[in-house]
């Protein structure tokens, strides 16, 4: 095991992706010769040169769409949207063209594109720069969604994405990129559509991706201490989830807590909360409790914004809620 | 600028009230820049620093019930537009009493009673929303105008093409105002965009002027032409302005991909000052005006920093609005 920075892991993933295969290309915005906004592309430009590295104008609804035409043509484009909130822009080539070329055209449109993109809170950026839009992509039939938690499943998942037939909405966390975690000392690749357990329990079920994780999993520790085991599941991939370790560890526990940054209302945690109450409902001995963002774009100040999005704290009084002891 | 047939007494009044207004959004831009360093503005903050004169100038034609939308870089817009001090220091410190009640922050600075209807963290969105603007003001037929003011990066968008092609269509009053520093973000424009305005706008039938961003003198002088002419019902007109930007795109950007020996554009305090060394104002009444605004910049920070902090509770109140039954 040796430790690695979450946007240094996903720096890793588009290398050997690239240095693998030829068709790998990266297009966005001062990503190039600035190495990105974040920092994630840098060094990729000396690597692979301007043909593959590709620094484009402010155009997002343009290079999205030749994001899809190129991935149609032979190419796997990996584009960058700085950051979540600008997804807005590339609407149309993502959901009336990505996501339906395969389905539209019976089946002859393989669109193996991917867009990567940070979201989240906590740099005071406001409304417009720190949205979570994750579940507006996951509502759509066609596109897959990838929401890694720390720098090993950053690697593992972002390897698959690339590698993925069809197209797939990579989201990672600003507040990530320069947290270290442990990675295996051969980076594995990691396939869509599998979640982790990543802390056994038996009295409650929390499911998480992203950032929140790490709420889940600090809020599981504290309620150990009071003698309350909890489960932690991180669901890695949004879309398609993993419905049946869900439903496993409800199955045992009894009890779900769902974390996500994003806003709660018509959410990821709703889908989830809705098809346990479906097809869970026999096992559940509690009320399903959604920990997430209220009905309210993220706030500019410091302190509003720390209390608009969900704590270690919001995370144990959900669980305890759920197992009646508040 | 000086109007055709004003008297030499209103010409040294403009050139002074430029000269105001230019040190005013100078020195708060200066006070931010120091704020930010010391973690009391949080967030991300781009400072016009060096451009300032396109927003004054711009604004000198203006009335106050015409509308502006910016940008990321609209400090200088908000405040050549009227918007007061406190509302505005307080809104970048996260105060209750801040114009957006601390909850946009520098980039979403908005005073709609003084027609600025918003900085912007969106490149390019200030054009359709200008062009809406626009389109309200010609069906009230108030015979107001919309500026809508962007960047040289913002050229890339899409939507500057879309609302060229609306706004002539339907004849808006329209003035687009392009701020060309050079940048856009961490790359040199000029690798970004493969057409120059002139001939953008006349691909549209748009007028077109180009001035130097730097002198206020001209940029007025360019922006009340097309203002007449916008105001008379002729469409939208579009004034180029060349500049430069001082700091880095934002507030502790390092700016290494930036080249050592860039020339910086003309100091638009200097090329003021100049204009107001011809009329025979010196140093010293230059000096005076100085420590007038420091008095003010001070006094509006204090009052910002006096000021409850931005509220919580109040923000579902304004998430949308539910019928009073
Ligand atoms: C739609 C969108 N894309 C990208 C960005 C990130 N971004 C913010 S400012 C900027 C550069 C803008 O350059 P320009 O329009 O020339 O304005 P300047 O910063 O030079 O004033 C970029 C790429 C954004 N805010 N919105
Ligand atoms: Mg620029």
């Amino acid at each position: 095991m040796a430790d690695l920075r979450y946007g240094a892991a996903i720096s890793q993933a588009l290398t050997d992706a690239m240095a693998e295969d030829p068709s790998v290309i990266v297009m966005g915005e001062d990503i190039g010769g600035a190495g990105g906004s974040f920092g994630i592309t840098r060094g990729l430009l000396d690597k692979f040169g301007p043909e593959r590295v590709i620094d484009t104008p402010i155009s997002e609804a343009a290079i999205a769409g030749m994001a899809v035409g190129a991935a149609m043509s032979g190419l796997k484009p990996v584009l960058e949207i700085m950051f979540m909130d600008f997804v807005t822009l590339t609407m149309d080539a993502l959901v009336n063209q990505a996501a339906k070329a395969r389905f539209m055209f019976g089946g002859q449109g393989s669109v193996p594109m991917v867009l990567r993109t940070p979201h989240g809170g906590g740099l005071s950026a406001g409304p417009q720069h720190s949205q979570c839009l994750e579940a507006w992509f996951a509502h759509v039939p066609g596109l897959k969604v990838v929401c890694p938690s720390g720098p090993a499943n950053a690697y593992g998942l972002l390897r698959s994405a690339i590698a993925d037939p069809d197209p797939v909405v990579f989201i990672e966390h600003k507040g990530l990129y320069a947290k270290k975690g442990p990675v295996p000392d051969v980076l594995t690749v990691i396939p869509l559509g599998q979640a982790a357990t990543l802390r056994q329990g038996d009295r409650v079920t929390v499911v998480s991706y992203g950032a929140a994780v790490a709420l889940a999993l600090a809020a599981a520790g504290q309620m150990a201490d009071e003698g309350v085991s909890v489960e932690v599941i991180d669901l890695q991939t949004i879309q398609p989830w993993d419905e049946t370790v869900v439903l496993a560890s409800l199955a045992k526990t009894g009890h779900l807590v769902i974390v996500h940054e994003a806003v709660e209302a018509f959410g990821v945690g709703a889908e989830i909360t809705a098809r346990m109450a479906d097809i869970g409902f026999a096992h559940l001995s509690g009320p399903i409790i959604r920990v997430g963002a209220p009905f309210m774009p993220v706030p500019f100040a410091a302190e509003l914004e720390a209390r608009y999005r969900p704590s270690v704290e919001r995370v144990v009084t959900a669980i305890r809620k759920t197992l009646g002891k508040e | 600028m000086p109007r055709q047939g004003a008297n030499a007494g209103d010409q040294l009044a403009q050139l002074l009230r430029h000269y105001e207004q230019l040190l005013t959004v100078r020195r708060c831009e200066e006070r931010l820049q120091r704020l930010f360093a010391e973690g009391e503005v949080p967030g991300f903050i781009h400072l016009s620093i060096g451009q300032e004169a396109i927003s004054v100038g711009v604004m000198s034609a203006l009335s106050d019930s015409d509308t502006i939308a910016s940008t990321h870089r609209g400090h200088g817009h908000a405040l050549a537009k009227g918007m007061p001090l406190e509302g505005f220091f307080a809104e970048l410190l996260a105060r209750d009493s801040g114009v957006c009640r601390g909850r946009g922050g520098s980039m979403h600075v908005a005073d709609m009673s003084v027609g600025m209807l918003g900085a912007n963290g969106i490149v390019g969105a200030g054009l359709s929303i200008a062009t809406g603007s626009a389109l309200a003001h010609k069906l009230k037929r108030s015979g107001n105008i919309a500026v809508s003011f962007f960047g040289d990066g913002a050229l890339a968008e899409g939507l500057l093409h879309e609302c060229g092609n609306v706004a002539a269509l339907m004849k808006l009053p329209i003035l687009l105002v392009c701020e060309a520093n050079g940048w856009s973000e961490f790359s040199p424009a000029d690798r970004q965009i493969a057409f120059n305005l002139a001939d953008w706008s006349k691909a549209y039938g748009i007028e077109y002027r180009k001035a130097d961003g730097n002198d206020v003198l001209a940029v007025a002088e360019a922006a009340e032409v097309l203002i007449h002419a916008v105001r008379d019902g002729e469409g939208p007109a579009l004034l180029e302005c060349t500049t430069s930007r001082w700091r880095g795109h934002f507030e502790g950007d390092a700016q290494k991909y930036r080249p050592q020996d860039e020339v910086q554009g003309r100091d638009p305090l200097e090329v003021a000052a100049a204009y107001l060394a011809r009329e025979g104002v010196g140093e010293q009444h230059l000096s005076q005006i100085s420590a007038r605004i420091d008095a003010e910049v001070e006094a509006a920070i204090a009052a910002a920093r006096a000021a409850p902090p931005a509220n919580y509770e109040s923000g579902f109140a304004d998430v949308y609005t539910l019928s009073a039954g």
